[in-house]
């Protein structure tokens, strides 16, 4: 219940902030973002993270989303034509994560991680040459319907759907698996199966985050979705913590804020950002949060005067 | 009808057959000793039983229920859910989880919850949850591990770590379990405590156990019937009095002094 309340205060707080204009266009831009990259980096989490499956191609099944949606608000501009653009893309990017992930989820590691980064580059290419999606002119004028209860539904709902799968049973399989798979295997967990589910339900999410893109920029192009893209989702997910949703959340966040920060500095702008980078890694090699998690009884111990109450990754509430 | 049937099974690696035309039979309800010098098959014995390996030839089978079920060809998640769990002799816990969650992994065939239920957290997660946990510490008890449930599997001592490989391997639910070097690392009075759970769990939970051991104590003490393998082959079998006595026994791996031991 208290996830709840939570999440409502968060919601009615920035909704009032927007109202009142604190948060202003460009600020907003920056929401859209940071919520973009939280569902985009909480779904990797769940592959890499959780499940141990390095892949590097989350651009691939976001911009399945972002195009099938797209394609679909620009014929039905409507909000039931929307939901059906996002319901579509992300179901359109959970197959193709099942498609690829049923013959290369054989692989490990590195080999994994370069099979992904190839589907990711095909999935590109093919856009890049079909006439649907206007090749590298791209889409234009794509129907703008997120706004901040849209994004605030599709973040909280991923994040929250996310965070109860690794806590359930079926999330302790894929945990397992990442811890050694052949004892998990001798456990009767079948394996393949459940790294099979962990991608598809990584590239459904990955597909949200691509249609609500599509949906907040209202345009699109094949080079949006590069190889970099990819990276950039596994840079917030390896320095929030591999394994930790809560990690992710606010690696997303502090990113965004360093980033629009160094604005002020255009020069040497990336220059800065990378160092950040470097050093974060240098002081917490296991990301910010490692493998734990940030639990909201934070609020049960406000009156004893303690802020942080972290508990072991699973147990706490997110 | 023997509940573990192997017939012939032969695996080599390049040019060595490290597992060469073996056969062997349990009889339910017994618990029965693999032992043999190192590098003489055993634990690729254990392997080619649970599916980590396939038989180049010969034919493995599990009966349970008067049902005959070939594992040859199964993955090693079917071989477990048909009812034959091991435990590792290179302990392969899920170290940076807590002992609880261990246990609770291996009940995986016990949930009955689906995806959608998971993604929610519906009514029914909190029950199913529930039972599991109570059923897992249930088992803790066994080696009084209950205790330390919340700890990370890896802070157990080495001894725990093997107590908590059974258990998880139990918490399968097997008809039939095989335990490779139990007490490997362990001192006597742990060991004799060991062999009497081993006793205890046998009676409890209905189970047929093979188990490998280099603990000659162990082995002799409580096994009604040993497998001696030695280059892959097996080369002696039987009551623990006729493999000690056995010459080609002696010959190869206990030494003269065994009678003693």
């Amino acid at each position: 219940m208290r996830k709840f309340i939570a999440l409502a205060l968060t919601y009615a707080i920035v909704q009032v902030l927007i109202m009142t204009n604190v948060i202003s266009g460009y600020f907003q831009a920056t929401l859209v973002t940071v919520c973009i990259n939280i569902i985009l980096a909480v779904s990797l989490n769940l592959i890499t993270g959780f499940t141990g499956q390095f892949s590097l191609g989350h651009a691939g099944f976001m911009s399945v989303g972002a195009y099938v949606c797209a394609l679909v608000t620009m014929r039905i501009s409507t909000i039931p034509g929307f939901i059906l653009g996002v319901i579509s893309g992300a179901i359109a990017a959970a197959i193709l994560g099942g498609l690829v992930g049923l013959p290369t989820l054989r692989l490990r590691g590195d080999y994994l991680a370069i099979a992904t980064l190839g589907m990711s580059e095909i999935v590109r290419i093919i856009f890049l040459n079909m006439e649907i999606t206007n090749g590298a002119a791209g889409l234009n004028g794509i129907p703008q319907f997120i706004n901040w209860t849209w994004l605030f539904i599709f973040t909280a709902g991923t994040v929250l759907f996310l965070a109860n799968f690794v806590k359930s049973a079926h999330g302790r399989a894929c945990i397992s698996i990442r811890e050694d798979e052949i004892a998990a295997e001798a456990m009767g967990i079948d394996t393949i199966r459940y790294k099979v589910i962990a991608f598809i339900i990584g590239a459904f999410c990955a597909g949200i985050a691509g249609a609500v893109y599509s949906s907040y920029f209202y345009f699109l192009k094949p080079d949006l979705f590069g190889f970099l893209k990819s990276v950039d989702v596994l840079v917030i997910v390896v320095l929030g913590g591999l394994g930790s949703m809560s990690g992710s959340i606010l690696a997303a966040i502090l990113l965004a804020l360093i980033s629009t920060y160094l604005q002020s500095f255009p020069e040497i702008r990336m220059v800065l950002y990378s160092l950040i980078l470097v050093i974060i890694m240098i002081f917490r090699p296991q990301g910010l949060m490692g493998s734990k998690e940030i639990s909201l009884s934070v609020f049960n111990k406000l009156g004893r005067n303690k802020l942080w109450n972290i508990t072991k990754s699973r147990k706490g509430g997110l | 009808m023997p509940i573990l049937s192997v017939e012939k099974v032969t695996k080599s690696f390049g040019g060595l057959a490290a597992v060469s035309n073996v056969s062997l039979d349990l009889v339910e309800g017994e618990l029965v000793g693999l032992i043999g010098p190192n590098g003489a098959g055993k634990t690729t014995l254990f392997n080619l039983l649970t599916g980590i390996y396939m038989p180049d030839t010969g034919t493995i089978s599990l009966s349970v229920d008067n049902e005959r079920i070939p594992l040859k060809g199964l993955r090693p998640h079917s071989i477990c859910q048909k009812g034959l769990a091991r435990t590792f002799q290179n302990i392969r816990l899920f170290k940076d989880l807590t002992v609880l969650e261990n246990v609770l992994i291996a009940m995986h065939q016990n949930i009955k919850y689906g995806l959608l239920t998971s993604f929610l957290h519906l009514p029914a997660y909190k029950r199913e949850e529930g039972k599991l946990v109570e059923e897992s510490i249930e088992l803790l008890r066994i080696f009084d591990l209950d205790k330390k449930k919340d700890e990370f599997a890896k802070n157990l001592p080495y001894g725990e770590q093997r107590h908590l490989e059974i258990i998880r391997a139990l918490a399968t639910n097997p008809k039939l379990l095989l335990l490779d070097e139990p007490a490997a690392g362990m001192n006597p009075a742990e060991t004799a405590n060991l062999m009497d759970v081993i006793g205890w769990i046998r009676e409890k939970f209905d189970l047929t156990i093979l188990l490998i051991e280099h603990d000659m104590t162990l082995v002799m003490n409580i096994c009604e019937r040993i497998y001696v393998l030695d280059y892959g082959m097996v080369i002696a079998s039987g009551t623990p009095e006729e493999v000690r006595t056995n010459k080609r026994v002696i010959e190869a791996y206990l030494g003269e002094d065994v009678g003693n031991a």
